[in-house]
């Protein structure tokens, strides 16, 4: 901004650049139509999981929360459990008491896995296969620790706890499923189980498009076609993932 | 005449900025006809698919309008029809009446007119329009249609269910849908229903980023936004719409499959059936609505906006006039489309909806009177004092705005929450959407056929047939829908089997049978136009390059386009594509690709200067080629 006649020139100069952009011709957000798709998918995709977890805040709070001193907290089916109580077991630590420790480590691999996600789509930049490679693995193992550390989560919440929960009914019922729940409300169970089987399937098809890409790289497909960036646009998709669990996991876990 | 072009292609088929025209091959039947990855061959498998479930939908209308308007009549001709579904006493079935109106409603929502409409038109106008050789991911393309085409199988296979189709109403509340106990509609009839919709939301979704990818990415030389066809703002449009609406019906109907098949309570508590208490407890039937309205209201957009787009496109050629107001068109668009997300739950007034809430959804569903207003105006102004060529497809334009402005008063109605107590769930609210989204998307869908028939199957329609078919129509709609407003107003629920089992409706009997007759009339008169779509398919006149005298730049392909649409280079665009009528030019049309350097009669004076810039323009570009693929 030294004199006004720079001022008009660059303002003209960046007008000609946008009318250029936007006039057709060219790709204007610099972005080629399968990432674009990519893109618009994982919005729609966002809209479904937002409708999930508006539908888990919506039934949350038309049930009461537990009122009392959380020490003397009881599973009950009159009101929404506490987090730290439901989850609080660890592998291999039977009967220590380790709130949200397991779920903290689980989500620490996935934004792990996450981040070896990004280096791989660098060293693809760099055009740097055997990083990407590397990377690639190191992202599809993060993903498969997740997945299985989900599955412990889900089978310890099946089976339950030692005292069982008291149900309306006055008898004692261990765990849950899709129908009872000895730490709450059926519909807490019910919802578990749905959202986080509806991330965990999204986890599940990104370790799929991993290997896929995983394996292109390595035989060299991406080097002999000049780019990489197929291992973007599955980026796009591993990170959107990772970020939706962090919403799943505010909402599960913390609220 | 198609081996010339190509070989033309072939020769000339050095351009720049494009992707797909190396991907013209000659493909056998299958890849012809059947898998094809050419968007227009895929459009026109999206119009016969639509055409034809549009008879089934309308057949089905016509059997429980039989019911109406005759219900004491012996419907035991219809058995070799309808088998088990006509009792013994000759009268039909009350729940494959329930089952009849609720496949109708689905039919013609998701299957005619967004499928058979957007589908049709965004495949085809999209690339040919914005000057593309074809779609971003045309396999992606394909594949959308086969996910509507399973969706269709599984739909039309649930017709013969032996429990029935789906009998819940076009928006299955459950729990009603949920519990299989509750009617035999909500046995397997229902479950063919969520999977094929499911599958049907896929398809919309492969499709819809396809589309809006394209429009983004794709645009031609000069092709930039403020010059795009109000046709290509409207589908790009309803694409957003699709992309962000159809997700939350895919998450309430995943739910819905939970409640139905796993045992799940997410909609379901506290209920008594058959003198038994089910074990569901905490789920909101409510929940539903709100997910199921968020979808259901922007589909309404999705439905209507293609319409009013083809219509700006066909008033506009017709009248020979620049569009009114094109700037206020795109954004009574825009308005509707960011209105359509923030209305949903005025379907919910009389759903134990917080008053105050009502009165927040009835302020923004009545402020969508102002872009709709805009758009009638517009059109009003366009047709003004313009040099109105009768087609059949104008015929159907204006036919649309006619219907728009009488189903939109009754909006108006309907949107104010305390006159909706009155009127919900009557035959008025009936009459309102049949006219403001069934009839003109309906008319938006002919209009569309008739316009652009040349261009997709190389021969004209007959021009006869089609004032016949739009003046039967057009009487008939009217005829069908007007005469239910009063029913409606007098208090008749919607979905009754019946009307003589009470005494207060029996002064509608006469009303109902002259309705259900008109509709019949209607109905009929819908074979003159699949006589004249088929015959001329392959009969017609031999179609001019540009019969309409268009300036949009599909016209500017050969009559037979083959894939990548145009056998040289893409044409370059320089003006908007209104220029008609314009003072002092040659002819009264001036095509997007003609530049203002070749026609200095006529430039106004900003437009001389225009000039300079689109011969740079073209230079630049050919530097500046984008590092993105």
């Amino acid at each position: 901004m030294a004199t006004t006649t720079t001022t008009t020139s660059t303002r003209e100069q960046e007008e000609a650049k946008n009318r250029n952009i936007w006039s057709g011709g060219v790709s204007p957000l610099k972005a080629s139509y399968g990432k674009l798709m990519m893109w618009f998918f994982l919005l729609s995709d966002a809209f479904t999981f937002s409708s999930l977890l508006v539908s888990y805040g919506l039934i949350r709070y038309a049930y009461p929360a537990y009122e009392g001193d959380i020490d003397n907290f009881t599973f009950s089916q009159d009101y929404w459990p506490v987090p730290e109580k439901v989850y609080e077991a660890v592998p291999f630590l039977h009967g220590v008491e380790l709130p949200l420790v397991f779920v903290g480590i689980m989500t620490f691999i996935l934004i792990l896995s996450s981040v070896t996600m990004v280096l791989a789509v660098e060293a693809g930049h760099r055009m740097d296969r055997k990083s990407v490679v590397k990377w690639m693995l190191w992202t599809i193992v993060g993903g498969v620790t997740f997945l299985s550390c989900q599955a412990w989560e889900w089978s310890h919440f099946i089976h339950g706890t030692e005292q069982g929960g008291l149900m309306s009914d006055g008898t004692i019922f261990y765990g849950a499923n899709l129908m009872m729940n000895q730490y709450g409300p059926p519909l807490f169970a019910d919802l578990f189980f749905f959202i986080t089987g509806f991330h965990g399937f999204h986890v599940f098809s990104g370790v799929i498009l991993n290997i896929i890409i995983f394996y292109q790289a390595a035989v060299g497909v991406f080097e002999r076609r000049g780019h990489y960036e197929m291992v973007e646009k599955v980026g796009l998709y591993w990170h959107f993932v990772d970020l939706v669990w962090v919403f799943v996991f505010t909402f599960f876990y913390l609220i | 005449m198609a081996t010339t072009q190509d070989q033309t292609y072939h020769e000339e088929g050095t351009l720049t900025h494009d992707m797909h025209e190396e991907e013209h091959h000659h493909g056998n039947f299958i890849t012809t006809y059947i898998f094809s990855t050419d968007h227009k061959m895929i459009s026109k498998q999206y119009l016969l698919t639509g055409i034809i479930w549009a008879f089934i939908g309308g057949l089905l209308s016509i059997l429980f309008r039989l019911q109406l308007g005759f219900p004491e009549m012996d419907m035991t001709f219809l058995k070799p029809l309808l088998g088990k579904w006509i009792t013994d006493t000759g009268t039909l079935d009350p729940n494959f009446y329930l089952a009849l109106v609720t496949m109708h409603g689905t039919i013609m929502v998701f299957f005619v007119l967004t499928a058979g409409l957007s589908g049709t038109f965004s495949n085809f106008l999209i690339p040919l329009q914005i000057g593309a050789r074809d779609m971003a991911s045309p396999f992606l393309n394909m594949l959308s249609y086969w996910f509507f085409f399973l969706a269709s199988v599984i739909m039309f296979a649930s017709l013969f269910l032996e429990s029935g189709p789906a009998a819940g109403g076009w928006v299955i509340y459950p729990p009603l849908s949920a519990l299989p106990q509750a009617i035999p509609g909500s046995e397997s009839g229902m479950t063919f229903w969520l999977v094929s919709m499911a599958l049907f939301i896929a398809s919309q979704l492969m499709a819809g980023i396809n589309y809006i990818t394209t429009v983004i990415n794709m645009r031609t030389l000069g092709m930039s936004f403020s010059r795009l066809p109000l046709t290509i703002w409207a589908l790009f449009l309803t694409a957003v719409i699709g992309l962000l609406s159809f997700p939350v019906l895919f998450a309430a109907a995943l739910l819905l499959i939970f409640d139905r098949s796993f045992g799940t309570s997410f909609y379901l508590s506290e209920i008594y059936i058959n003198g038994e208490a089910l074990p569901n407890i905490g789920g909101s039937p409510i929940l539903f609505q709100h997910l199921f309205w968020f979808l259901g209201h922007p589909e309404v957009y999705i439905v209507l906006l293609p319409a009013l787009g083809i219509t700006s496109e066909i008033i506009a050629t017709n009248s020979r006039k620049p569009i009114f107001g094109y700037r206020a068109m795109v954004g009574s668009l825009l308005g509707i489309t960011i209105l359509s997300f923030v209305v949903w739950a005025h379907h919910m007034f009389v759903s134990g909806l917080n008053p105050f809430l009502g009165s927040i959804f009835m302020f923004l569903t009545l402020i969508i009177a102002v872009p709709s207003a805009v758009k009638v105006f517009n059109y009003l102004t366009t047709l003004w004092k313009g040099n109105i060529v009768f087609t059949p497809a104008m015929l159907f334009s204006i036919g649309l705005v006619s219907v728009f402005i009488s189903g939109g008063i009754t909006g108006i109605f309907l949107g104010n929450s305390a006159i909706d107590i009155q009127l919900h769930d009557t035959y008025f609210v009936v009459a309102h959407f049949h006219l403001v989204m069934g009839s003109a998307s309906f008319f938006g869908l002919m209009a569309g056929v008739y316009h652009w028939f040349p261009k997709m199957f190389g021969r004209m329609m007959d021009k006869q047939l089609g004032y016949i078919h739009f003046w039967a129509t057009f009487i008939g709609v009217y005829a069908v829908f007007f005469p239910m407003h009063y029913i409606g107003i007098d208090g008749f629920p919607r979905r009754y089997y019946s009307f003589s089992t009470f005494d207060s409706f029996n002064t509608f009997a006469d009303l109902n049978m002259y309705i259900s007759i008109a509709a019949i009339i209607t109905f009929t008169a819908q074979a003159i136009f699949a006589f004249n779509f088929f015959y001329s398919m392959f009969r017609g006149r031999l179609a001019p390059a540009n019969p309409w005298k268009s300036n949009t730049l599909e016209w500017t392909t050969p009559r037979h386009p083959g894939h990548g649409n145009w056998p040289g280079e893409i044409p370059s665009v320089y003006r908007w594509p209104y220029d008609y009528s314009k003072p002092h030019a040659k002819d009264d049309f001036i095509p997007q690709h003609i530049p203002f350097s070749e026609t200095p009669e006529s430039n106004l004076p900003h437009e001389n200067n225009l000039i300079g810039i689109e011969q740079e323009g073209e230079e630049t570009s050919k530097v500046d080629e984008p590092n993105a693929k």
